[in-house]
């Protein structure tokens, strides 16, 4: 059996990263999150697996680390809390036209502003409906234990080739901070250069051979028409990982009247919720989308017609609840229930909440 | 079998580290464990705390409002969650620095002496293994072995020299806790 | 005698690089970037480093630069070239890595790039185009402009109680422990040209040599954003800019 090791989920980013073969890490101090950076600086994996960490002069500097890294065909990534992604969000737009593949890691934070270093999930907006500018879709993951953190590095690298797109982990404070125990995965060894060569000489700067043109990265095309066909190639792009790569969970929504969707920690949280109902004879159960884009909308409008009733649970102010309501269209009534600012909500807070809603 | 505990104090008493420990413990008796601190700028001086979960079974949610054990360790933490106990649930204090002493009596309520003992010990260091081995002595969750192979892995190998003694100090904590 | 008598291998003098693509350039007449271009094309194909040369282009008139030299490029968002270009030739340090940007990109939006990879010693080679004026955008005001000097943002010349003074960014980053190579040329005289293509080899060769950053700023002439002609936008930079910004080496070592 492997070996299992209690560490937090910012930690877990980190250790992750060098176990996958992460090529290059590019960060700026930021709480709740500085561990990651601090982890990786203290293993010093630059004596081991030769991945490159870099502590940047900002989080604007950092992003186009990234952007420089993943134009080598490199497995590279940044992390950050919410202040810190609003600057990395104009890199990511470019990361995004260029078709870079990369990680970005959002350990979210309270806002608005400087807002405060509590949990909060208040960048879905920002993760899942673009965040910088332009018409551009990232991949939204959403880690709900500190395993789904170690597990999700791997699997953003892997879906970032597989797309060359950007993927975002989408975690909150109590996700980075909080201690579970973690099941190591078998090593990977960071790809060669022949083995980077095969898999990116069709677009990465990797040196021009005699072979080939010169490849350009850039997301820059003056001419509309051929902007528009970038960007319609885009959106054949996002609608494959809209087919192909939606991720979600369900807690007993089998025999279920009622239905919480929540995402991240919120939805273990809701789990609880479950219970209390259950205990009152309430026939409740939870939706957690792991994938915040691509949303499970085809998983979320078959369970809509089964329930009396259903409620978004968000550490924000009502963002996922949109999409909710969209999938929903009408046909039973959703309702919402957050808190703000870094407030986190017991499952006793949260039933009591729900009950009232089930009462009106 | 599922516990869950609040440990809550000053910043610097080892407040985050016990639970850490007790964690790893968990761990190695092969349960599932989650550690999730109130984290802020309170790096010393400051309240701070941190609920540590241990199951047999998978956990749901880490945020917590009412606890199997508390472990109290100032007046400030007192005051917050002495109500916060479930009913038949236990409470340890530390009755250093306490003014308002706990009121309730649907729960059994533990007292260890630990700042004096550590004092006693000539050891500031060991408070926190102290009050470790009240806990584990009122509720022997985790075995003595287990807690100390979950020492040996939170701590780095260079500190290792200190688990005898921090051995030492929790059979002090086992043998000095008072059932009240 | 025909023309085709004359086109013939032994007669040929002069041959352009095969580094330079054939594409016609967007510079304007008497622009000072195709010089430098085809300079660094031929410091490039002098040392047989295409297949190991990545640029990195800015946003500004040279944010086409990828369409002229035939290597690798990267075209970075305005002011970042210098940290895509760390994290390029720190992942493949066995790549001459260069920045291509104007002051615009590299002295004004880009400031906190270029000074902290320089600080960090980057062993890139960055090219730093500094013609005093926004060229790309319609001549507005660059850090650079020189006091009095007319744009379309200083329509009453530069005003220093309005936006202070010409940033001297080459004097400032010669300061930095991180540079290691730091220098001021012009490419308006064959002579100019000459030396400006020494610098820029002996650059690249640094960037192998774990030295750090080597940094070359080149005086240029935008006569189109001058609002003159070519010939006189070189008197123009040699009466005005050469004063404020003297031609030389700041530090070698």
């Amino acid at each position: 059996m492997a070996e299992k090791i209690l560490m937090k989920g910012n930690e877990a980013i980190a250790y992750a990263a060098i176990n996958c073969g992460c090529d290059g890490y590019f960060g700026y101090p930021i709480t709740p999150q500085s561990e990651v950076m601090e982890t990786l600086m203290q293993e010093k994996p630059w004596e081991t697996t030769g991945m490159v960490v870099l502590q940047a002069e900002s989080e604007t500097s950092s992003i186009n680390m990234v952007y420089g890294g993943a134009s080598c065909g490199k497995k590279v990534m940044t992390s950050s809390s919410s202040p810190g992604i609003s600057l990395m969000c104009e890199g990511l737009s470019y990361l995004a036209g260029c078709e870079l593949p990369c990680l970005v890691v959002n350990v979210m934070r309270g806002g608005p502003g400087l807002g405060t270093i509590q949990p909060s999930q208040s960048d879905y907006f920002q993760a899942t409906k673009g965040g910088g500018h332009g018409d551009y879709r990232t991949i939204v993951l959403a880690p709900a234990s500190v395993q789904d953190m170690y597990d999700f590095v791997d699997l953003s690298f892997e879906l970032a080739f597989k797309y060359r797109n950007p993927v975002m982990i989408l975690g909150d404070g109590i996700v980075g901070q909080m201690m579970e125990k973690v099941e190591l995965s078998p090593a990977k060894p960071r790809r060669t250069d022949e083995e980077v060569r095969t898999l990116c000489d069709s677009w990465a700067t990797l040196g021009k051979p005699a072979s080939r043109p010169g490849n350009i990265v850039t997301s820059l095309a003056l001419d509309a028409d051929i902007m528009e066909r970038h960007n319609i190639h885009l959106q054949n792009k996002y609608a494959t990982i809209e087919s192909e790569e939606v991720r979600y969970e369900t807690y007993k929504t089998e025999d279920a009247e009622y239905l919480i969707v929540a995402f991240g920690c919120m939805s273990r949280i809701s789990e609880n919720v479950v219970e209390l109902a259950r205990e009152d004879g309430i026939k409740l159960g939870v939706l957690r989308p792991i994938t915040l884009y691509p949303y499970p909308e085809k998983a979320l409008d078959a369970l809509v017609p089964r329930m009396k009733s259903i409620m978004s649970v968000e550490l924000n102010s009502g963002q996922m609840v949109e999409d909710v309501r969209r999938i929903a269209a009408g046909r039973v009534p959703v309702h919402f229930y957050g808190r703000q600012g870094g407030v986190i909500p017991s499952p006793e807070e949260i039933y009591e909440a729900f009950v009232k809603t089930i009462k009106k | 079998m599922k516990e869950e505990i609040i440990i809550a104090g000053f910043g610097g008493q080892g407040v985050l580290s016990m639970g850490k420990i007790l964690a790893y413990g968990g761990i190695m008796q092969d349960q599932e464990v989650t550690w999730m601190p109130s984290y802020g700028p309170e790096m010393r001086g400051g309240t701070c705390n941190v609920s540590v979960i241990l199951s047999d079974n998978k956990i749901s949610s880490p945020i917590l409002s009412r606890f199997d054990t508390a472990i109290i360790l100032n007046q400030q933490s007192l005051d917050k969650f002495e109500s916060r106990v479930k009913p038949g649930g236990v409470l340890i204090y530390d009755p250093n620095g306490i003014t308002r002493h706990p009121e309730r009596k649907d729960i059994k309520v533990c007292r260890i002496a630990a700042a004096d003992e550590a004092a006693k010990l000539g050891n500031a260091k060991a408070y926190n293994m102290i009050v470790l081995g009240a806990y584990l002595k009122v509720k022997p969750i985790v075995t003595m072995a287990n807690v100390l192979e979950g020492l040996r892995k939170s701590l780095p190998e260079r500190h290792h020299g200190l688990i005898p003694m921090n051995e030492q100090a929790i059979s002090i904590g086992m043998k000095a806790v008072e059932i009240l | 005698m025909e023309i085709n008598d004359i086109i013939k291998p032994e007669n040929k003098v002069y041959g352009k690089t095969p580094v330079l693509k054939d594409a016609v350039m967007h510079y304007c007449p008497g622009c000072s970037h195709g010089t430098v271009h085809k300079i660094i094309a031929e410091v490039i194909e002098e040392m047989g480093i295409q297949d190991k040369t990545i640029g990195i282009s800015p946003v500004g008139c040279s944010v086409f630069a990828y369409n002229y030299l035939d290597i690798d490029w990267q075209q970075a968002a305005h002011g970042r070239a210098p940290a895509l270009a760390t994290a390029t030739k720190r992942l493949m340090p066995d790549k001459y890595v260069f920045t291509y940007q104007g002051d615009g990109d590299l002295a004004s939006i880009g400031t906190a790039e270029i000074l902290h990879a320089c600080n960090r010693g980057e062993n890139i080679v960055v090219i730093f185009i500094n013609n005093a004026i926004y060229g790309m955008t319609g001549g507005q005001m660059a850090p650079t402009t020189l006091i009095g000097q007319v744009t379309a943002t200083t329509p009453y010349g530069r005003d220093v109680k309005l936006n202070g003074y010409p940033l001297k960014i080459t004097e400032l980053l010669a300061q930095l422990d991180g540079t290691c190579y730091v220098t001021r040329q012009s490419v308006q005289t064959p002579g100019a040209v000459r030396k400006a293509k020494r610098a820029i080899r002996k650059a690249f060769e640094n960037s192998m040599m774990d030295k750090g950053t080597s940094f070359i700023e080149v005086v240029s002439t935008c006569n189109s954003g001058w609002k003159v002609s070519p010939v006189e936008a070189n008197k123009w930079m040699e009466e005005n800019m050469f004063p404020e910004y003297p031609l030389g080496d700041l530090k070698d070592r």
